[in-house]
């Protein structure tokens, strides 16, 4: 069995699985739901094995076709990559646990969702392995196709508004990425990141590609000012969808933004002041627009803004240690992971349960869902930075960064933005404590879905608690 | 000496675990509920003798487990969190008999109770940290497990009353998570020691001093320092049993621990009079004092006067510490647990008038002596306790604040005694009079009890067992085993000659 689980290539599986479940469910859409639920449950499995290899034995190189780079493909999984994987297991079972019974009531949505989800999920997976600069472009640009085909799955016209725009925005980003990719390969003629990292030497034909992609990854992560597609998009959306969004592919394009990062590592202070600073705006202006929402999905969505302005504020504290800066980013993008998914799975039951989502109508929702209401509290402590939860160990780290280094700023950003955020998430817990006089409906909802989004933020939680161990994967993979 | 790492866990699980599990069970499992409750606390009051007895041997009980890079969890039995875990533990079973009859019957049960027990594991894990982060960790979690019991009436005004007491507690908790992320910067630990870790490291005093403010203030907000105190009066809406456990235990206390660590095991007294920033904190207790006592005076609800007379109370603990002299730590610490006793049981007496005659002002109270003799018994007695007349737990920790105060020449700390305790009285005498002595008005009072019991003995027994303590800690107070008894070895540490 060990020999088992340390000899498999799991690094192939990760993607093969869900892409294999993807086909078979688009094959036979009248079993498109055992498909694609079976599919769902192995490909976590496999990226839990795949962890497993790489906390056991480090690091792990597949070369596709056995060609390896700089003439074939390379996959590497590496700490940070593994951590992603596990990350996109845990969110995704979560997900997939809910949507099933989410969607029993309109087959023809599930018979699409199913398909588009595994073959999202193995974009994802390859996405954060892969080692090869043209091979990210062509993750990112399926990964974003099917994003966009899931929130247009919900069929209403806020929806496909959202992801008309959702497309465009999406489109624009991959060009920006490829013209920076032309530019590369013209300059140093490679497209393995290894390699590239050796033969960049800055100036300008370095330059004006990395400016290219970092704005291209801007574009797609949703930071500010460049966020404005992102709550229609992530609150139109059916609940499952909207949990994928803000949980998973806003993520990606983090991820290709930091593995560019740590490849090339731009000396310039400027542009690390720049996306720290559109970090801080983006944190205080999501999260007032958080506090103005009236409806608790587009609460959540813009919450989603304010949360990514966080991650970037890693950019400029780097400087002296890189280690807590970046793992405190990456920590709180893995929290955040888990704690946005809890809320939109959260989210989605309530607007189930009572047919509209008005937060000062939530009318003692506590009473009637205290598991839903407890998953969404436990996720907005977590997102708050509130103790003991993922989120606490991220901001904790990040407010090190800044203190060590009297960066007074930023230490304001972090703790006024966590103030912020405690303000709207319980905003919403002190309505669902309340009676009220709005109107409702009243239908029931499937225990399993109630479970699925406390299971999540119970996730969120723990992460407060295995930080040690989880940064330590980190360990060569930050600069 | 040996480590033992499970027992303070065990501690921290004996009300956890039971509250775990009272959330998922149903409103009508009462015996069940009712049995995890009363267990639990009565295996936190045993595993607790287990640990003192640990103690008293020389036994170190300590658990660490790595929480942030470079830092631990740290659960830690020291002097000092004995005295407060025994405290939250002997409150904690009073104030459950007390709930369990007072909720009766009344929704939501199940909730109550589940969150009820969360609060006191925060408690008792804040009164065991052995470190700022650890310390901080559960200041966070009673912040989150009080508001769903602050807002338990699911009213408007319980939700805006909920709404202002997070707004302080949570703007508190980012002063002291910024006041500790910035020493772990300047120092490179956070570990309570003896007489504190943050002398002779050659930081820059100026910044040492804004550390302790932004300290202070964070835990003043718990601590219900004048201005920071808004919130306590407000979150008056919960239940009895909450204000009662609020008041004497939990939260405003959690505050006073606070500040008693942060001054003798972060900073260490003495460096803290050396740095001057003792005296301010002095005045600021002094002047909290003054003001809470003044603004009781005029409120007529019973419950509002009763937490004004908590802000006054609970900064005797904050002076004591801030005169900075051995004997004022006496007197300050030993009010920790004095307050706590009496103001539970002034709680107790409140809830019953509001429960069994439906009194809720002073003004309604007259002559209710006679209808309700063992409740107003207690009341008195605890209130005689809060003015500080002997032969009352009260007037130990007074006796002690004054002598401390002289001994550091201090002066001014006698008239502040003096003022307070002319104050008080001037507050609570008028109700023990007008209880026993005038008519009773009220059509009210005459329904209660005639031939039966005043009250449910579920809600007679709390408030009679926890004055009956003040008195004798009052009357024994030099006898071994006694809160001053151990209040005296803790404060020979803590100084260092």
């Amino acid at each position: 069995m060990q020999t088992f689980i340390v000899d498999t290539p799991w690094t192939i599986w990760v993607v093969a699985v869900p892409l294999i479940g993807a086909l078979l469910a688009f094959l036979w859409p009248r079993r498109a739901v055992a498909t694609g639920f079976a599919f769902g449950l192995a490909t976590a499995a496999v990226s839990l094995a795949l962890l497993w290899q790489v906390a056991a034995s480090g690091p792990r190189i597949y070369a596709m076709g056995g060609w390896g780079a700089p003439i074939g493909v390379d996959l590497h999984t590496d700490g940070l990559s593994a951590i992603m994987l596990t990350m996109a297991a845990v969110v995704g079972t979560a997900v997939s646990v809910y949507a099933r019974p989410y969607l029993a009531a309109t087959p023809d949505k599930a018979r699409g969702f199913w398909p588009l989800w595994l073959f999202l999920w193995a974009a994802l997976n390859a996405l954060f392995q892969t080692n090869d600069i043209f091979n990210l472009y062509v993750t990112l640009e399926l990964l974003g196709l099917s994003a966009v085909a899931l929130v247009a799955l919900a069929g209403s016209g806020p929806a496909l508004l959202g992801a008309m725009r959702y497309l465009l925005v999406s489109l624009c980003g991959s060009m920006a990425f490829l013209v920076g990719i032309a530019l590369l390969y013209r300059a140093y003629g490679t497209l393995d990141l290894t390699l590239l990292a050796a033969r960049a030497d800055g100036g300008l034909q370095l330059g004006i590609p990395l400016g290219a992609m970092v704005a291209g990854m801007l574009l797609k992560t949703g930071l500010f000012p460049f966020h404005v597609w992102l709550p229609p998009a992530h609150g139109s959306a059916r609940a499952p969808v909207s949990a994928l969004l803000s949980a998973l592919v806003v993520k990606a394009s983090f991820y290709v933004l930091l593995r560019l990062w740590f490849t090339f590592q731009p000396a310039d202070e400027g542009l690390a002041l720049l996306l720290g600073g559109l970090g801080a705006v983006a944190v205080f202006w999501g999260s007032f627009q958080a506090l103005r929402q009236r409806r608790l999905k587009l609460l959540v969505a813009y919450s989603t803004a304010a949360q990514l302005g966080y991650l970037f504020l890693a950019f400029p504290l780097a400087a002296s240690d890189p280690a807590l800066a970046w793992g405190g980013s990456i920590y709180l993008a893995v929290s955040h992971a888990c704690a946005k998914g809890a809320m939109f799975l959260a989210a989605g039951s309530i607007m189930t349960e009572q047919g509209h989502d008005d937060i000062d109508g939530l009318d003692r929702v506590v009473d009637r869902m205290p598991l839903t209401t407890a998953a969404f509290a436990l996720a907005g402590i977590s997102l708050a930075g509130l103790p003991p939860t993922g989120g606490f160990v991220g901001k904790w780290m990040l407010l090190q960064a800044a203190l060590e280094q009297g960066l007074w700023h930023w230490a304001l950003v972090i703790v006024g933005g966590g103030l912020l955020t405690a303000a709207y998430v319980f905003r919403v817990l002190g309505y669902a404590f309340t009676e009220s006089s709005h109107a409702r409906e009243e239908h029931a909802v499937p225990r399993t879905m109630e479970w699925a989004a406390l299971a999540l933020a119970l996730a969120a939680v723990s992460l407060g608690f295995i930080a040690p161990w989880a940064l330590s994967l980190l360990e060569g993979v930050l600069p | 000496m040996t480590v033992n790492a499970w027992l303070p866990l065990a501690i921290l699980a004996s009300s956890l675990i039971p509250g775990l599990i009272i959330f998922t069970l149903p409103e009508r499992a009462v015996a069940l509920r009712t049995t995890l409750n009363l267990g639990g606390a009565v295996v936190k009051i045993l595993l607790l003798v287990l640990m003192m007895v640990g103690v008293f041997h020389g036994v170190v009980f300590e658990v660490r487990i790595p929480l942030v890079p470079g830092l631990d969890f740290v659960l830690h039995a020291d002097a000092l969190s004995l005295l407060f875990v025994n405290l939250s533990a002997v409150l904690w079973l009073a104030t459950t008999v007390y709930a369990i009859g007072y909720l009766e019957g009344s929704p939501h049960r199940s909730r109550f109770f589940g969150y009820f027990s969360l609060c006191v594991t925060a408690t008792v894990g804040l009164a065991m940290a052995g470190n700022l982060l650890t310390f901080l960790v559960f200041y966070e979690a009673l912040t989150l497990t009080t508001y769903p019991l602050v807002v338990h009436r699911e009213t408007e005004v319980a939700r805006r009353a909920g709404r202002i007491y997070l707004a302080y507690t949570l703007l508190g908790g980012v002063l002291l998570l910024t006041g500790t992320v910035w020493l772990y910067a300047l120092t490179g630990t956070l570990e309570f020691v003896d007489r504190g870790f943050v002398s002779g490291l050659g930081i820059d005093p100026a910044v040492l001093r804004v550390v302790f403010a932004v300290l202070i203030l964070g835990v003043g907000v718990k601590a219900a320092l004048v201005p920071l105190h808004a919130w306590l009066p407000r979150a008056m809406v919960a239940p009895a049993p909450v204000s009662a456990l609020l008041h004497a235990v939990a939260v405003v206390k959690a505050g006073a621990f606070g500040i008693v660590r942060i001054v003798y095991d972060v900073f260490g007294v003495e460096y803290a009079a050396e740095l001057g920033v003792t005296l301010p904190l002095a005045v600021l207790a002094a002047f909290t004092i003054l003001y809470g006592s003044v603004r009781a005076l005029f409120q007529d609800n019973l419950k509002r006067r009763l937490a004004f007379s908590t802000v006054s109370q609970v900064s005797y603990i904050t002076l004591g510490v801030a005169i900075a002299g051995p004997i004022a730590t006496i007197g300050g610490l030993v009010h920790l647990v004095h307050q706590g006793f009496m103001k539970i049981t002034l709680f107790f007496c409140a809830g019953n008038y509001a429960e069994s005659a439906g009194l809720h002002q002073v003004s309604e109270l007259a002559g209710i002596g006679r209808r309700m003799p063992w409740t107003t018994a207690a009341f008195t007695l605890a209130a005689f306790g809060m003015i500080g007349m002997p032969p009352m737990a009260g007037f130990v920790s007074k006796w002690y604040l004054g002598l401390g105060g002289l001994e550091v020449g201090q002066d001014w700390v006698l008239l502040v005694l003096a003022g307070s305790s002319i104050l008080n009285a001037a507050y609570f005498l008028p109700i023990v009079r007008t209880a026993w002595f005038d008519e009773p008005s009220d059509e009210r009072i005459r329904s209660v009890g005639p031939g039966g019991l005043e009250s449910p003995l579920m809600l007679l027994l709390p408030p009679l067992a926890t004055v009956a303590a003040a008195l004798v800690w009052g009357l024994f107070a030099t006898m071994p085993g006694t809160p001053l008894d151990w209040v005296q070895f803790i404060a020979s540490r803590k100084y260092g000659e």
